[in-house]
C-alpha cells in the first residue's frame, strides 16, 4: 500500500480526521464513559504511586487504624480517605490493588478468549467441511452452558489438582484460562461468518493463484478485514470478564485475599453490612459498577461508531 | 427495616399456623458442621456439645455446669484408685437396647482404639470391672478426685448396636476415609434427640426420643441444624425470622441485633481461651526461609513474637472490646485459675526487635502459620491481625486460613502436627486445670496419651511432673502451689502465646428461652419455644 505514498498522513492526523473520532467528539456519554475508564485504568496501573498506602505490606498496616470510616465522617482521618477495613487497611489504596488485579484478569482473559476465538474462526470459516460443523458444534455445546458455570468448573477442577500454595499463586492464570476459555465462541462465530463472505474475494482468490501459504493469506489479508466486530466484542466482553472475575472472587473461588480483586474486596466487606462499616464493602462495590458501566458504554458506543448502518 | 420486621412477623405467623398446636421444630446454625457423628471420634467442644443431645456420659452438666448423675446414678470412692458406679436402670437406646454395664465397659475399650479422640479420657482409667448389670467398678491408674467431671463427654454408646454395624472401633474425622463408618454417619444414644437425616454440612434433622429416661424442661419435639459459615449469611438468616438460635454472631454485629426487632444477642464470657502455638520440636522449620533449624526453639524468637502481639489492638479492633485479653491458657472460671499469671506478655515491638537480632535474625524470618475460619469467634480475622503485627518486627507469615475439617486433619497428631505456627482454643471439659496440664503443656507422648492437643510438641519434663502430681493431690492449697509451679514455667519458656477468653456470643429468636453454658454448648433439654 505504502508504493504511491508521496506524503502518507501520520497516524495521529489520520485518526483526527477519522469518522470514529468526529463520533466521539459527539458522544458525551462516550466521552465521560472513557474519561472514567481512563482514570480507573490509569488509576490501577500507577497503584504503587498513586495510592496513599502500600495495603499490601504488612509492616505499614496499623491495627489501631482499623475501621476508621471515610475522612468526611466524624471519626474518620485525612489520611484515609475512604477509611479503613478491619485490620486497618486504608479502603481507597486496597480499591487501587483491586482494580489492578481485576483488570489483569480482564484484559488477559480477553486476550487469551480473542486469540483462541479468531484462530478457531479463521480455521473454521477458511477451511469449511467437516472441520467447520465439528468446530461450531463444539462452540455450540458450549454456547448452552453458562459462561460462569464453565469458570467455576475450571477454577474447581484446578484446585483439585493443585496444593494450596501453587493453586493461590496460580490463581490469577487458573481464573484467565477458566474465563478466556468460556468467552471464546463468540469471536469464533464472529470471525468465522466474516471469513465466509471474505474468502470469496477477489483479493483472497489473488493470492491463492499466486501460491500463497493458506495461513499467510488468513493472517495478512483476511484477519485484518475482520478484526472491526472482533473489537467490538472485546470491549463488552472486558465487562462481561471483569464482571466475571469478581463474581468467582465474591464466591471465594478467584484470587486469594492475600492479593484481592474488586470481587474478593466486596465479599470481605460483606462481613460488615450489618455492622455499620458499610465503607468496606460500598466504595469497592462502587469502582466494579462505574468501571464495568463505562467499560459497557464504551462498547455500545464503539459498535454503533463502526457499524455503518447507522451512519 | 419496619418492611422487613413485617415480613419477619409474617412468617412466624405462617410458620406458627402451619405447625400443628404441639409440634415444635427448633432451627439452629453454627458457623461450622459436627464433622462426625461418632462420639468418640474427635474432641472438640462443639462436636461434643452436639452429640450430647443424642448421646450421654455417665455425669451430665446442668445449665450451671453443676455435676449432675446423668447414665450413673450413683458414684463413690471406695479405695484411693477405685470407685463404684450405680448405673441407671430402664435406660433405652434409640434404637430399643437396653443401657447397661456392658455398655460403659465397651465404649471404654472403644475410645482407646486407634482412632478416637478421646483416649486422653480412655486412658484415665486403668480397669473397668463389671459387678453386676448395673454397677461397675473403676481402677484409675492414679488417685483421680476429679474423675466424675471428666466422664460428662464421655458417650456411652450400645455394644450390640455397633457390633451389628462393624464399628466397635472409634473412627477419625482426621483420617482420610473418616465419613465411611456407620458410626460416623448414624447415631444411637440415649439422648432425648434422635437423628433423622443427616446431609454433611447441609443439613442435620433430630425427633423428640419418646423413651427418654429424665424430664426435661425443653417442648422441642424437632430440631433442624444448618451450618453456615457466613456470618453476615448466619445473622440475616435470625433476622429474617428463618431460624431460632444462630452462633457465633460477629461480634461486630451485636448492635444490629440489639436495634432489631423480634432478635437479640445473648451474649457472656466464655471459658474458652484462644492461644497461639508454635513447633518447638521439630530441627527445621516447615515453611520458612531458615533452613537446617529451627528458630522457634529459641526461647528469645518466641519471646519476640508474644512482645510482637498487641493484644489489647486485637480485642479492640476485632473484637470490639468483647474478649478478655489473657496471660494464661485458662480462663477465670476455670479451677486453678491463678490471677498472679494472667498478665500477658507486655506489647514492646522495640524490645521483641531486639530479642530478634539478639537470636541471630536481625531481619526476621518467614514462617507458615495455621487458622481455622470457622470454629471461633473471628479466628480467621485474630490470625489476620497477628500476621500483621508479627510483620512489623520483620517475622512474614504466611497464612492459611482453612475451615476447621481440614485445619484439624492438618494440624493434628494423626498427621504428624504438619504446621509451624497455629491458633487453637481451648476449654477444659472438666472445667479444671489440669485437663489443660495433660492435654496441652505437658509433652507429646503416644504410650501415656499426654500431650494430644500439644499440636507444637512444647515439652518441659518439670511440667510433665507436676501435671501426674496434681492429678493425684487431693488438698487444694498444695495443688494450688504445683499449678503455679506450671504456670510460671510456661511463662518463662514462652510456650504458648495466649490472646484472649472469647465472649459467648449467639444471637436468638425472641420467644424463645434457652440456657447459654459458660463452656458454649447448646443442651436443647433447656430449650422453650414460646408463643
Amino acid at each position: 500500500m505504502s508504493d504511491i505514498s508521496s506524503e502518507a498522513p501520520s497516524f495521529i492526523t489520520r485518526f483526527r480526521e477519522s469518522d470514529l473520532w468526529y463520533n466521539f467528539k459527539r458522544s458525551p456519554g462516550a466521552m465521560i464513559a472513557a474519561f472514567l475508564t481512563f482514570i480507573i485504568v490509569f488509576g490501577a496501573v500507577f497503584a504503587n504511586f498513586v495510592a496513599p498506602h502500600n495495603p499490601f505490606d504488612l509492616a505499614t498496616v496499623d491495627l489501631f487504624d482499623g475501621l476508621l470510616p471515610p475522612a468526611w465522617e466524624a471519626d474518620g482521618k485525612a489520611s484515609y480517605l475512604l477509611g479503613t477495613d478491619d485490620q486497618g487497611r486504608d479502603v481507597f489504596s486496597t480499591i487501587l490493588y483491586g482494580s489492578r488485579i481485576s483488570l489483569i484478569v480482564g484484559f488477559a482473559s480477553v486476550g487469551f478468549a480473542a486469540v483462541l476465538g479468531i484462530t478457531v474462526g479463521l480455521i473454521s470459516g477458511y477451511a469449511g467441511g467437516m472441520v467447520d460443523s465439528f468446530l461450531m458444534r463444539v462452540a455450540d455445546v458450549q454456547l448452552s452452558f453458562p459462561a460462569i458455570l464453565i469458570a467455576l468448573l475450571i477454577d474447581g477442577i484446578a484446585r483439585g489438582i493443585m496444593p494450596r500454595e501453587v493453586h493461590d499463586e496460580l490463581a490469577v492464570y487458573v481464573l484467565v484460562v477458566a474465563i478466556g476459555l468460556s468467552f471464546w465462541v463468540q469471536y469464533a462465530r464472529t470471525v468465522r461468518s466474516s471469513v465466509l463472505v471474505e474468502r470469496n474475494k477477489e483479493y483472497v482468490q489473488a493470492g491463492q493463484v499466486i501460491g500463497l501459504p493458506d495461513w499467510i493469506i488468513l493472517v495478512r489479508h483476511i484477519l485484518p478485514n475482520v478484526m472491526g466486530p472482533v473489537l467490538v466484542i472485546a470491549t463488552i466482553q472486558l465487562a462481561l470478564a471483569v464482571i466475571t472475575e469478581a463474581t468467582l472472587s465474591f464466591l471465594g473461588v478467584g484470587v486469594p485475599p492475600t492479593s484481592p480483586s474488586l470481587g474478593t474486596l466486596i465479599r470481605i466487606g460483606n462481613d460488615y453490612l450489618f455492622s455499620g462499616e458499610w465503607w468496606i464493602t460500598i466504595f469497592p462495590g462502587v469502582a466494579l459498577v462505574v468501571l464495568v458501566l463505562s467499560v459497557n458504554i464504551l462498547g455500545d458506543w464503539l459498535r454503533d461508531a463502526l457499524n455503518p448502518k447507522l451512519r | 427495616m419496619k418492611i422487613k420486621s413485617i415480613l419477619a412477623a409474617s412468617a412466624c405467623a405462617l410458620a406458627l399456623g402451619a405447625g400443628s398446636a404441639n409440634a415444635e421444630t427448633f432451627k439452629w446454625s453454627f458457623q461450622g458442621d459436627v464433622q462426625s457423628l461418632d462420639p468418640h471420634g474427635l474432641n472438640e467442644t462443639f462436636t461434643l456439645g452436639f452429640l450430647g443431645n443424642v448421646y450421654e456420659g455417665l455425669t451430665y452438666y446442668d445449665k450451671n455446669l453443676e455435676l449432675q448423675p446423668g447414665l450413673a446414678v450413683s458414684w463413690e470412692n471406695t479405695g484411693p484408685t477405685t470407685w463404684i458406679f450405680k448405673l441407671r436402670e430402664g435406660v433405652k437406646f434409640h434404637d430399643g437396647g437396653d443401657f447397661n454395664a456392658d455398655d460403659v465397659i465397651f465404649s471404654w475399650k472403644r475410645t482407646l482404639t486407634a482412632g478416637s479422640d478421646m483416649k486422653g479420657y480412655g486412658s484415665r482409667m486403668k480397669d473397668i470391672k463389671k459387678i453386676d448389670d448395673y454397677t461397675i467398678e473403676v481402677e484409675t491408674p492414679a488417685p483421680n478426685p476429679i474423675l466424675p467431671r471428666e466422664l460428662v463427654f464421655y458417650y456411652m454408646m450400645d455394644k450390640e448396636w455397633s457390633e451389628k454395624h462393624g464399628s466397635v472401633e472409634a473412627t477419625s474425622p482426621k483420617a482420610a476415609d473418616s465419613t465411611a463408618t456407620y458410626a460416623a454417619q448414624n447415631a444411637n444414644g440415649t439422648g432425648p434427640f434422635i437423628l433423622t437425616e443427616r446431609q454433611p454440612d447441609v443439613r442435620s434433622t433430630f425427633k423428640r426420643f419418646d423413651g427418654y429416661w429424665k424430664d426435661i424442661p425443653t417442648n422441642v419435639t424437632e430440631v433442624n441444624f444448618t451450618p453456615i459459615s457466613q456470618g453476615a449469611t448466619r445473622v440475616a438468616a435470625l433476622i429474617s425470622g428463618e431460624l431460632d438460635l444462630v452462633y457465633p454472631v460477629p461480634v461486630q454485629d451485636w448492635n444490629r441485633l440489639e436495634e432489631a426487632e423480634g432478635v437479640s444477642p445473648l451474649t457472656g464470657p466464655e471459658a474458652r481461651t484462644i492461644f497461639l502455638g508454635m513447633d518447638q520440636w521439630r530441627d527445621e522449620l516447615l515453611y520458612s526461609n531458615i533452613k537446617g533449624k529451627n528458630p522457634l526453639k529459641d526461647k528469645r524468637v518466641r519471646a519476640a513474637m508474644a512482645h510482637a502481639i498487641d493484644l489489647n489492638a486485637i480485642d479492640k479492633k476485632i473484637m470490639r472490646g468483647a474478649a478478655v485479653p489473657s496471660g494464661l491458657l485458662i480462663a477465670p472460671q476455670i479451677n486453678g485459675h491463678d490471677a498472679d499469671f494472667n498478665k500477658p506478655y507486655a506489647y514492646d515491638p522495640e524490645k521483641s526487635k531486639a530479642l530478634l537480632t539478639e537470636a541471630g535474625y536481625p531481619e526476621g524470618f518467614e514462617l507458615g502459620m495455621d487458622c481455622p475460619n470457622n470454629r471461633y469467634v473471628n479466628d480467621e480475622k485474630i490470625c489476620q491481625a497477628v500476621v500483621g503485627l508479627l510483620a512489623r518486627v520483620g517475622i512474614k507469615v504466611d497464612l492459611n486460613a482453612q475451615p476447621k475439617s481440614k485445619y484439624f486433619a492438618k494440624v493434628s497428631p494423626q498427621n504428624g502436627n504438619d504446621t509451624s505456627f497455629y491458633l487453637l482454643g481451648w476449654t477444659p471439659s472438666s472445667m479444671d486445670v489440669h485437663n489443660v496440664l495433660y492435654n496441652l503443656m505437658s509433652s507429646f507422648d503416644t504410650e501415656k496419651n499426654t500431650g494430644q492437643f500439644n499440636y507444637g510438641r512444647y515439652s518441659n519434663p518439670r511440667i510433665d511432673e507436676i501435671a501426674s502430681n496434681v492429678e493425684k493431690e487431693t488438698d487444694q492449697a498444695k495443688r494450688q502451689k504445683m499449678v503455679a509451679e506450671a504456670f510460671s514455667i510456661l511463662k518463662e519458656d514462652v510456650g504458648y502465646l495466649p490472646l484472649h477468653q472469647q465472649p459467648l456470643s449467639w444471637g436468638v429468636r425472641d420467644g424463645v428461652t434457652l440456657s447459654q453454658r459458660a463452656d458454649n454448648v447448646l443442651d436443647i433439654r433447656y430449650v422453650v419455644i414460646g408463643k
